[in-house]
């Protein structure tokens, strides 16, 4: 089973700032790591891969440090990594980023399911995943939380929505997306951390995807940020003082006040 | 321009079972005050089998319904349903696109912004209008909610997006509105559909759902164990309120993860939000601050979500809980 693996360089934390000057966020000095939903996403497919033989490919599209993720997800279990790398591709949304990613699951040749997180930290769109199976025309299923099993070209997965979970059947090959339900990633091996050092990971730019230079990155990109700002959160509370009953007497009655119960 | 040709905003109203969603009523609430900054009309759009009630939109704010009913809509195959939106939002070319940010939005809506080669803006949690250019000014958290970005699709059309349930507050609905309903025959020529619905299991634990209510009763790590959840459901049945959970509780197994509330769970906007034992640590903050009333019980003054409550409670939440219990009884 070939098996490919889409993962995302993110900011270590969510905490960021934005520059007032330049409305932009400031990123240095902040570490990056595999996007955590992206890191279930690995460890299903290297599951996957222990369960019915086949290949696991990890590829990414990011700047040059986004190998440092490629060797990670190698140690956690990947056999290849590919990082999708261009200055052409920078400021890309998620039409371009998975007109990209799609570009280059096609040059990998042929593949059974591409597995991808639920969503970014950073951009959290999750939109990448549906559009991705779109532009390879195949099946799509978003919120895994389980793959009950895989017959050759057919797959059946716990989808999970809001009332709950469904059940459903695709054919190969599919994309799908994980939620953190599905697994408990495991820590790199030292085997793996030992191929993660050695292993060779290609860097694949537009040129050599055959990609026209206008339909990615910026360029290709629909959707513009024309401002980025850190939210207000303007403390409104009032702690309630006095004995506990009294305080809690107290929140019953603002509450009947507020007609809210 | 090309987008000359676009005029109207469009809201997908989806329902499940036949049951319409409220994140519906909530986005004609908001199309309408779009759609009279562009002098212009807005147009519901709803796909399925049996669907109750499709009157409501008119009376909620649609000027009309496009309404595609049909046996074979019955089990949301989202093949289905992407390829009749595509058809008919390239027949009637609206300016702009609206969906709830559900389950089902975020896997459908992506997909018919890819075909259709145009912008889609996730999980908005705020949506105005620049008449001038014609542009929807899109508002959205990243980073988990520490940053707001706001975008705009200045030469795709339509442009579309994704809206968090509850951020916007539907109207009362208006029952002497006027409207027309365009019943549309589903053409199912030329989609396969690649996935098939096998079984639906509904989360019986999950008695209210939290993206619907009113009043959620949420627990987080000071509760210490799962069995001390049995408190909050108490809590929640006198309040007819839902459960949720901070990620520690889900992680520690008390709670099914359905029941998670923050970045990496479901976004909530209840009238009342009361959180018990729960440090308020940014991920979970993302998830529920904008609801209306928030009520914060923990013993440690220091805790971040006492910066986000509204009214709180400093103290042992296994004394403060059953008191409160006891006082809603005999309110």
């Amino acid at each position: 089973m070939n098996i490919i693996v889409c993962l995302k360089q993110v900011p270590a934390t969510t905490e960021v700032k934005v520059d007032p000057q330049t409305n932009t966020i400031i990123r240095e000095g902040i570490k990056s790591i595999i996007n955590p939903l992206d890191s279930y996403a690995l460890e299903e497919g290297v599951r996957l891969k222990e369960r019915c033989g086949g290949k696991v490919t990890a590829i990414s599209m990011g700047p040059p440090q986004a190998e440092e993720a490629l060797r990670e997800a190698i140690s956690l279990g990947a056999d290849e990594a590919v990082l999708i790398c261009d200055k052409a591709f920078a400021g890309a949304d998620t039409w371009a980023t998975a007109y990209t990613l799609a570009a280059a699951i096609g040059k990998l040749g042929q593949y059974d399911i591409v597995i991808c997180g639920r969503q970014t930290l950073d951009g959290d769109t999750g939109q990448v995943g549906p559009q991705l199976a779109e532009m390879l025309g195949v099946a799509f299923i978003a919120y895994v939380s389980k793959i009950e099993e895989v017959a050759p070209q057919r797959l059946r997965v716990r989808r999970m929505v809001e009332e709950g979970y469904e059940v459903i059947e695709a054919a190969l090959p599919a994309v799908i997306t994980v939620v953190k339900e599905i697994n408990v990633p495991r820590l790199p091996s030292l085997r793996g951390l030992a191929r993660a050092k050695s292993a060779a990971i290609p860097v694949w730019t537009a040129g050599e995807l055959g990609l026209d230079p206008k339909l990615v990155g910026l360029s290709g990109s629909f959707t513009r940020v024309i401002k980025v700002f850190s939210p207000q959160r303007t403390c409104r509370g009032e702690v309630l003082q006095g004995e506990l009953e009294g305080q809690v007497e107290c929140l019953v009655s603002r509450l009947k006040d507020a007609g809210v119960i | 321009m090309e987008g000359e040709s676009y005029r109207g905003i469009w809201v997908f109203a989806e329902q499940r079972q036949g049951k319409l969603k409220d994140v519906a009523y909530e986005l004609l609430a908001k199309g309408r005050e779009l759609a009279s900054a562009l002098k212009t009309e807005i147009s519901a759009v709803c796909l399925g089998y049996g669907i109750d009630e499709v009157d409501k939109l008119i009376a909620h704010g649609a000027d009309k319904v496009y309404l595609v009913d049909s046996p074979e809509l019955a089990d949301s195959q989202e093949d289905l349903y992407t390829h009749e939106l595509v058809k008919l939002i390239r027949e009637h070319k609206p300016e702009i696109v609206l969906a709830g940010a559900t389950a089902f939005g975020r896997a459908v809506i992506p997909r018919v912004a890819a075909i259709l080669k145009t912008g889609l803006t996730a999980d908005c949690t705020g949506l105005d209008i620049d008449a001038d250019k014609r542009l929807l000014l899109q508002t959205k958290p990243a980073f988990g909610g520490n940053v707001m970005a706001v975008i705009t699709c200045p030469a795709g059309r339509p442009q579309m997006a994704t809206v968090r349930p509850r951020v916007f507050k539907k109207n009362p609905p208006d029952g002497t509105r006027k409207g027309e309903i365009v019943k549309v025959d589903f053409d199912r020529e030329g989609v396969t559909s690649r996935t098939r619905l096998l079984q639906f299991v509904e989360d019986i634990t999950e008695r209210i759902r939290i993206e619907e209510a009113d009043i959620i009763v949420a627990g987080g790590r000071g509760l210490g164990d799962g069995k001390n959840f049995d408190m909050l459901w108490e809590l929640a049945s006198v309040l007819g309120a839902a459960v949720a959970a901070s990620r520690p509780a889900v992680d520690e197994g008390w709670v099914p993860y359905s029941h998670q509330v923050g970045q990496t769970g479901k976004t909530v906007c209840p009238k009342l939000y009361i959180a018990v034992g729960i440090s308020g640590a940014v991920q979970h903050l993302v998830g529920m601050q904008t609801s209306d009333i928030i009520v914060a019980i923990n013993d440690d003054p220091n805790a971040p979500i006492f910066e986000v409550a509204t009214y709180g409670i400093v103290g042992d939440l296994f004394k403060v809980v059953p008191m409160l219990i006891d006082k809603l009884k005999n309110r």
